[in-house]
């Protein structure tokens, strides 16, 4: 089958992955900004970063056939610092213009402090500015409920927000419907321990349909699954979900969704 | 959508497996020496939701694991999550 990867942060993995998506049939992924699994000690680390995003990873990509997408900000864990993460901010509109660049994100919250918030609004204001899409991240475990409502509140106070330009992602079952029902998309996260294991990103598209909703591995240096999304689309033929429906949801709703930045091209 | 025989068939030696594991584990708790901890009450007041009539289980205990406060931190304490509001 073919599928699009909407999230995946390949920085972390090894060419074998790239090879192993591939022969699932991955056509496309896309690679938000996020941790590195420590902190940057510069607003040069992030640089470096945007340049592997955007010069060299499309690149390793390309050697296996497939289209290599990313999405640019400082990620909420380092963005408690409001001086440190305008610096990086500063960045953007150097690297916001070249071919692979999809729009802001992976933005959101992280342990929701005022810091974090302040950030997150500022990049919801650049996006804004350059007329791109946005894809959110929601906090881990015990904080996702909470800085699901906070984002929700947030954006809601832009009045100028194309709401189906904004992708929340991370849902489960407590906030699926919080993100739905205001009318954004919502992105499930196939992980082996937390947030959806693929049975249950099942279970939600049964119950609150296949209409604005992706699903995605996230892989990156933690614990997760590259190969998430090939399997819980088998996963899918087993419980005798139609092929247009797993098409729809690996494939055809993040088409329609990316598509609305001018980068997308498959 | 596989009917309630077709999705036991396909499932119920995986479920029955997790729920093994989840008594071994309370057993394995029991016998390791320790406080309190407050991520344990969490998880014993979340086990009775399984029980609940209800079609929204897993949505139910992940409220349970959930922060409900509503206001902003002032600082990030950690970076992590424990999986229960225990901080």
């Amino acid at each position: 089958m073919s599928y699009i990867e909407p999230h995946a942060h390949m920085v972390s993995r090894t060419t074998d992955d790239y090879e192993r998506l591939a022969i699932a049939g991955c056509e496309a992924l896309c690679e938000p900004a996020f941790w590195a699994g420590f902190d940057r000690s510069s607003a040069d680390g992030f640089y470096d970063y945007f340049r592997q995003l955007t010069e060299y990873e499309p690149k390793r990509a390309a050697r296996y056939g497939i289209k290599h997408f990313c999405w640019l900000c400082i990620n909420p864990k380092e963005a408690d610092d409001p001086g440190f993460a305008r610096e990086v901010m500063a960045l953007i509109p150097e690297f916001i213009g070249r071919e692979n660049v999809l729009g802001i994100g992976e933005i959101g919250l992280n342990k929701n402090t005022h810091s974090e918030l302040k950030i997150f609004e500022e990049h919801v204001q650049i996006a804004l500015d350059y007329d791109l899409p946005i894809l959110i991240h929601t906090p881990h475990l015990e904080d996702k409920l909470k800085g699901t409502k906070l984002i929700l509140d947030s954006l809601a106070s832009f009045s100028k927000l194309d709401r189906s330009k904004v992708i929340i992602d991370h849902v489960e079952e407590h906030t699926v419907a919080h993100v739905l029902d205001a009318g954004y998309w919502a992105g499930m996260t196939l992980y082996p321990e937390s947030k959806c294991t693929p049975n249950r990103a099942i279970d939600i598209l049964e119950v609150y349909g296949s209409e604005n909703i992706w699903m995605n591995s996230a892989c990156d240096w933690g614990v997760s699954d590259p190969m998430a999304v090939p399997k819980c689309a088998l996963e899918m033929k087993r419980r005798k979900h139609t092929p247009e429906m797993i098409r729809k949801v690996t494939y055809d709703n993040p088409a329609k969704f990316l598509s609305q930045s001018p980068r997308f091209r498959l | 959508m596989l009917s309630k025989k077709e999705l036991l068939d396909l499932q119920f030696i995986d479920a029955r497996a997790r729920l093994i594991d989840l008594a071994a584990f309370l057993d394995r708790l029991e016998r390791h020496e320790g406080g309190d901890d407050a991520r344990i009450r969490y998880f014993k007041e979340a086990l009775p939701i399984l029980l609940e009539n209800r079609p929204d289980r897993a949505k139910a205990v992940l409220e349970k694991f959930s922060d409900h406060t509503a206001e902003l931190s002032e600082t990030a304490p950690f970076q992590g999550a424990s999986g229960a509001p225990v901080s």
